[in-house]
């Protein structure tokens, strides 16, 4: 049973929606990001989603494009950002880390250390975009071998016949993307979330948890009542892009958490 | 050898659409279904004789094929040594290989209903063949550019536009070659539905690789006929070489040749001002490591990190971090050998071109043509070297003149060669 595994268990028996809140690592430096993330258990976060800052990231809008920019340009890497969960972790030894970025940060590392690495530093899944199911050989097997959670995007193309193969080797939680697109572009609808995730959660017993496109308290708290859980990137980054003092990024993530936890 | 199909170099990719390690399908969810609903088609297209009927209809009647194999007399000559032949894929409608691509997958896309096509660009030439095929058939075509190579290609994006595409200036990233590609992948990931991504390269997740090879291999089948007919039935190349951007036009001379032992097969990358630890190139086999990017595994420049690195070239068009994973496969096992040739030597050998030939070649085939100035002078005279002029040199006149320095910038005003 992971970290992710345990809080999930929690929130069913409180009969409450999941908040999971994404920031980039090292945005806009290292510092300030670690305080940012210290800050998100208060800020009611129930799942931190921790990005791994990367050149190319070929599923992102420009907001998240922008912070990995911010990042790797502060000198952020994949063993930074270990680090910064490391911190965290001497903090907090609760609230869920998952690790989301791109493939070739944890590759060239090798896929073995890095696992090693991520247990240790108190990452408990992985969301790995540019691995659908066909590549599950090269990490989600080894993830789930290693005690990680390795967490599967489902999207609106993702159609029944494929659906099982997508479920397969899921675990934690199933990340519904509601939009066929990159992230912080058209946003979510929950009349068209609604059936979706219906149709995902007759096939899994996992949590159902939806990302992209939502932006405000209200569609949080529309979206979370169709699913499991909201999932909240762009939204908080643009704030820290903005300069935002941590206090006030921590304040408008509680109004965010507040919407979902309202669902 | 050839028939023996247990080892051959020509089976690849597997299943999975790898080649050995490489190739694969790193590509987000979203776009998992629909590549593999391209391979499906791509199947049932590359099994259907109409298909190939229409293809080389057009190739005929539209690009102008087979393009010719040419002896290059004087260039031999003056090196002094192999008997050279340029194959003239540079004649073709839109003056370069891309278009033998593009037809391909433009058909695909018609038989697949979809009717928005978009594209990556870097020299502009893949765009303008996109363009120009687009426009043949009455398609909505969308090019995505760094705005890095929109400066250094003015008359591409004009061309493009004047062939009625909608020309995307990229800003993300650092606006080159890569970053193009990432915000095609994101137009495509938003549109799925009427979008066909017609990638310019032997690269991208599978079946890209493998079909792009198959759209160009009809240059490699055409120097084996014609080369038989110039030299006499059964006469093979002894050396084939063409440059290497993403590894399209190389792959498509390479790959008819693979199971030919007696043929030796060379790749020259960009090695920009030469290849060391500044990455002020291009060259991904000679310079690189695999990794991860543009949804296959393949040679890439990276940090220590698995950052992926802006290389540079003088030539746009070679301009690009990656390679496609069917050579970093041959290179592995060593059935084609990959060389770099540095900006400079590009140059003389583009000038050389101009003078012993009268062929005036863009810069990516003036790198394959610089190693050919390197080992032509020491093989015999009965060595026969195909080398591919996959480009001509219209779209590069303004940067080598620069480089020549040779101001074109108020022609108009009467300016004349003397000053
Ligand atoms: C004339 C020419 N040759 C070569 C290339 C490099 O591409 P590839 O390696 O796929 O042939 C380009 C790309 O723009 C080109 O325009």
């Amino acid at each position: 049973m992971t970290r992710i595994d345990a809080k999930f268990a929690a929130l069913s028996a409180a009969g409450k929606k999941a908040f999971v809140a994404y920031v980039m690592a090292g945005d806009p430096d290292f510092e300030t990001s670690l305080e940012v993330v210290k800050g998100l258990p208060g800020a009611d976060v129930d799942v931190i989603e921790l990005g791994l800052p990367f050149t190319d990231p070929m599923a992102d809008g420009p907001t998240i494009q922008l912070a990995g920019q911010r990042a790797l340009e502060a000198g952020m890497t994949l063993e930074r950002t270990l680090e910064l969960a490391r911190r965290f972790r001497e903090e907090d030894n609760t609230t869920p880390i998952v690790l989301m970025g791109y493939y070739n940060p944890i590759y060239n590392r090798g896929v073995d250390t890095f696992l090693e690495d991520a247990k240790a530093a108190g990452i408990d899944g992985l969301i790995v975009v540019d691995l659908p199911p066909e590549e599950d050989a090269e990490l989600c097997i080894p993830a789930q071998k290693a005690g990680l959670n390795f967490i599967r995007l489902a999207t609106p193309t993702t159609d029944d016949a494929r659906l099982p193969r997508v479920l397969q080797n899921t675990s934690g939680f199933v990340y519904y993307v509601s939009v066929t697109g990159i992230t912080g572009s058209a946003e979510a609808q929950a009349g068209d979330v609604g059936p979706e995730v219906a149709r995902i959660k007759a096939s899994t017993d996992l949590p159902v948890i939806v990302g992209f496109g939502i932006n405000t308290p209200e569609k949080a708290e529309n979206i979370a009542s169709v699913a499991d859980g909201a999932v909240v990137g762009s939204a908080i980054v643009s704030q820290i892009a903005a300069g935002k003092p941590v206090a006030e990024v921590l304040e408008f993530v509680k109004t965010l958490s507040d919407g979902a936890h309202r669902a | 050898m050839a028939d023996d199909l247990f080892n051959s170099f020509m089976n690849g990719p597997d299943e999975q659409g790898r080649f050995g390690i490489f190739g694969g399908r790193f590509v987000s969810e979203t776009l998992m279904p629909l590549i593999l609903r391209l391979e499906d088609e791509y199947n049932k297209a590359k099994d259907d004789p109409e298909f190939w009927a229409e293809m080389n209809d057009l190739w005929t009647h539209y690009v102008g094929r087979p393009s010719p194999l040419y002896h290059a007399e004087r260039l031999s000559e003056e090196l002094g040594g192999a008997k050279i032949y340029m194959k003239r894929d540079e004649l073709n409608h839109t003056g370069a290989h891309k278009v033998n691509n593009v037809l391909g997958q433009i058909l695909l896309a018609r038989r697949m209903g979809k009717t928005r096509i978009i594209a990556e660009t870097g020299a502009g030439q893949h765009g303008v063949a996109t363009a120009t095929v687009c426009a043949k058939f009455g398609l909505k075509c969308i090019v995505y550019m760094g705005a890095h190579d929109v400066k250094r290609q003015a008359p591409n994006v004009f061309r493009m536009r004047l062939l009625g595409a909608e020309v995307i200036a990229v800003q993300s990233g650092r606006g080159t070659l890569k970053d193009a590609m990432n915000d095609a992948l994101r137009d495509w990931v938003t549109n799925v539905h009427d979008t066909f991504y017609c990638i310019g390269t032997a690269a991208g997740p599978h079946p890209y690789p493998a079909m792009v090879r198959d759209f160009q291999s009809i240059i490699g089948k055409e120097v084996r006929t014609q080369l038989a007919e110039q030299e006499g039935e059964g006469r093979l190349p002894d050396t084939v070489i063409a440059a290497i951007g993403g590894g399209s036009n190389a792959i498509g001379l390479f790959h008819p040749f693979l199971d030919d032992k007696s043929v030796r097969i060379i790749g020259v990358e960009a090695g920009g001002k030469g290849v060391d630890d500044r990455i002020e190139h291009c060259a991904s086999l000679t310079g690189g490591r695999p990794g991860v990017l543009h949804g296959n595994r393949t040679y890439l420049l990276q940090d220590g990190d698995g950052q992926i690195m802006d290389g540079y070239s003088i030539s746009a068009g070679l301009d690009y971090p990656g390679i496609g994973p069917e050579h970093s496969w041959l290179h592995e096992i060593g059935r084609a050998e990959y060389v770099s040739i540095t900006d400079k030597e590009a140059l003389d050998a583009f000038q050389v071109s101009c003078r012993t030939e009268g062929i005036i070649p863009a810069l990516e085939p003036s790198h394959a043509l610089a190693h050919v100035m390197k080992i032509a002078p020491d093989l015999p005279k009965d060595h026969i070297i195909v080398m591919n002029m996959c480009g001509r040199g219209d779209k590069d006149v303004f940067t080598v003149a620069k480089h020549l320095g040779f101001d074109m910038s108020d022609t108009e005003e009467g300016r004349s060669f003397e000053e």
